[in-house]
């Protein structure tokens, strides 16, 4: 195939993502023969930092350094990558916040096909890629043929490819800055402003009684408070549950909540989507509670029950009470 | 400010279970409750927050077939000013790309300052706010939680990212937002809301209508399009506990008994 493929490498505080390792596990499996160039963009000492790490993975880097990407912009980079990535290329970049603000519009400058959110790579045959994305949250999978002839961008959902033993690839770091050009931005970074901090300290907690959209109420969560004090654990939640503010964003499992890394966790009314997912670390014991028996979730829990939790919940709540 | 709001049409995952029909071509749409993509929501309930803060109209629009007009219709009643619906043969079997360009062709016949979308629908892909900016060489902003309009010119946003964080940023005008949940709590349309817009004219647009050759969007134009959908196979997955509600609730104490879950 001989498609050059390249892979946009996250960084933070001159520590590379764990998505430089699983890209380039992304790229062998599209092509197993491919050269796979990793693309840093950032400023200073932090990105030759990044630069470094990046290059004990990938064979090549290439290198953007510019004062304007001390703060990782989309906007500021794009215009950048579209002048040095040659037309034909594939474009790897991980799907989270600043893979979907860079790469559905990279692909209208570099002229590429976009495939988002790929959870796996099936070959390719006559200059078309086989690949497998999921849909409706993860309920029903999909798969979809990516015409590569103009090449492509493609976003990799996190976790889906693992990383492999680390092979020393002793890569050499090649300086794109002036070929990558100057930006003059539309939109300009200010500041970060923090999460805030509830009263309660979810990551703290060894038993999390989660609770997701299946409550259908807010007078319902009651019955979440009860079982938690009965087994002794918080409340957590999934987003639709912060973003009707029945809860405090605080209690927030997920990618754009917490990570939580409890020994038990109760997921009740929780379909299991991958953003939800991503917020839990070290593999704790999991019970799923769900009235669809096809819910994704009980993919990944040890233990399932299909019921309403509106019944459940509260039968349970009891019976624990009463083992006491 | 003239706000214009993508919207979609589609299935509603709280009131369905999806499943794959027989001949694995599709999802099975016999009995699907449709409704507008909840991301759409919260885009067209910002919309009317700025409308009614800094003056101007909101325009609603969807790609789709007839039905879309009721998504387009409830967004009305929410209180936008126009609806549009963009409609035609050719634009099926479209990608984001096709999307996009008959998206766009809708912007140029209009004189519009902000655009927003949905972070994303039903197919998870989030694709095509990104794309339209693009096209339009629009700023763009993913993911957005927070708008702050400044001036006619320019506006404040703040972006979700990792861990609860916003990301604040100033933009220039005209740009497109694709909007997060959270932003706000979208209003309850009432009865009386889907009346007042029930024999609204919604204007529908077709590739002619919007200068749009025959191969721009649809399945001539996709670069990538679905095969098949499918169950996948699955690993082990949970152990089901089974029996009577008591039965399975004994057991379950247990369970969680021996593995921490009960101080
Ligand atoms: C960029 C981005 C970031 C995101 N970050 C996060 C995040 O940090 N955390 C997060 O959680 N989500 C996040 N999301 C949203 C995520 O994609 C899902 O929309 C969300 O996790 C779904 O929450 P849920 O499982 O509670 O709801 P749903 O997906 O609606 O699932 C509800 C489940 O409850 C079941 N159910 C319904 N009624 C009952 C009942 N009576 N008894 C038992 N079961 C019932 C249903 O079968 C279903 O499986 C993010 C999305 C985006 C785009």
């Amino acid at each position: 195939m001989a498609q050059q493929i390249f892979a946009y490498i996250l960084h933070k505080d001159g520590v590379v993502d764990d998505s430089a390792q699983e890209l380039i596990v992304a790229a062998r499996k599209l092509d197993p023969e491919a050269a796979v160039t990793a693309v840093v963009g950032g400023a200073g000492e932090q990105l030759a930092q990044a630069c470094q790490q990046a290059a004990a993975i990938y064979p090549e880097v290439w290198k953007i350094d510019n004062p304007a990407l001390a703060y990782i912009n989309a906007e500021v980079i794009r215009p950048m990558l579209a002048r040095i990535i040659p037309a034909g290329a594939i474009t790897l970049v991980p799907h989270e916040h600043f893979g979907m603000d860079l790469a559905p519009g990279l692909s209208i400058k570099l002229n590429a096909a976009y495939l988002p959110d790929v959870v796996g790579f099936e070959g390719v045959e006559g200059g078309r890629l086989r690949a497998v994305r999921e849909e409706f949250s993860g309920q029903v999978s999909t798969h979809v043929n990516c015409d590569l002839s103009g090449g492509a961008v493609i976003t990799v959902r996190p976790g889906a490819f693992q990383p492999q033993e680390g092979q020393a690839a002793g890569g050499q770091v090649v300086d794109k800055s002036g070929e990558a050009g100057a930006a003059e931005p539309r939109r300009r970074y200010l500041e970060t402003v923090a999460a805030e901090v509830g009263d309660v300290d979810i990551t703290k907690s060894e038993i999390l009684v989660s609770v997701g959209r299946g409550i259908e109420d807010q007078d319902n969560l009651e019955l979440i408070h009860e079982l938690a004090e009965a087994v002794g654990g918080e409340v957590s939640c999934s987003r639709p549950i912060v973003d009707a503010k029945w809860l405090e964003k605080a209690r927030q499992v997920g990618t754009s909540g917490q990570t939580v890394k409890p020994k038990v966790y109760l997921a009740l009314g929780i379909s299991g989507s991958f953003q939800h997912m991503g917020g839990i670390k070290g593999a704790p014991f999991m019970v799923a509670v769900n009235k669809n028996p096809k819910a994704p979730i009980f993919q990944a829990a040890d233990v399932g029950v299909v019921a309403d939790i509106l019944e459940f919940v509260p039968e349970l709540t009891e019976k624990i009470k009463e083992s006491r | 400010m003239e706000i214009l709001v993508c919207v979609k049409r589609v299935p509603d995952t709280a009131e369905n279970e999806i499943a794959v029909n027989k001949a694995g071509t599709d999802i099975d749409r016999d009995d699907l409750v449709y409704s507008v993509n909840e991301w759409d929501n919260y885009a067209v309930e910002e919309a009317i927050q700025i409308r009614d803060k800094v003056g101007g109209t909101v325009t609603v629009v969807s790609v789709g077939d007839d039905e879309a007009e009721e998504v387009v219709r409830r967004e009305m009643a929410m209180g936008a000013d126009n609806g549009l619906l963009l409609c035609d043969d050719a634009f099926t079997g479209s990608d984001g790309k096709g999307l996009a360009t008959i998206l766009k062709a809708a912007v140029e016949k209009g004189n519009f300052d902000l655009i927003l979308t949905g972070a994303q629908a039903d197919d998870g892909a989030g694709q095509v706010g990104g794309m339209l900016a693009a096209m339009l060489d629009w700023p763009y902003a993913s993911l957005v939680n927070l708008v702050e309009i400044i001036d006619d010119k320019k506006i404040k946003v703040g972006r979700e990212i990792a861990g609860g964080n916003q990301e604040m940023n100033e933009m220039d005008l005209p740009c497109v937002l694709s909007i997060q949940t959270g932003i706000n709590e979208p209003r309850y349309v009432g009865i009386r809301g889907i009346r007042k817009v029930a024999s609204v004219e919604i204007p529908v647009k077709g590739a002619a209508d919007l200068g749009l050759a025959a191969d721009a969007a649809g399945k001539a134009g996709a670069k990538v399009d679905r095969l098949d959908y499918f169950v996948p196979e699955l690993g082990e997955g949970a152990e089901m506990l089974e029996g009577s509600t008591e039965e399975i609730i004994e057991k379950l104490v247990e369970i969680l008994k021996a593995k921490g879950g009960i101080k």
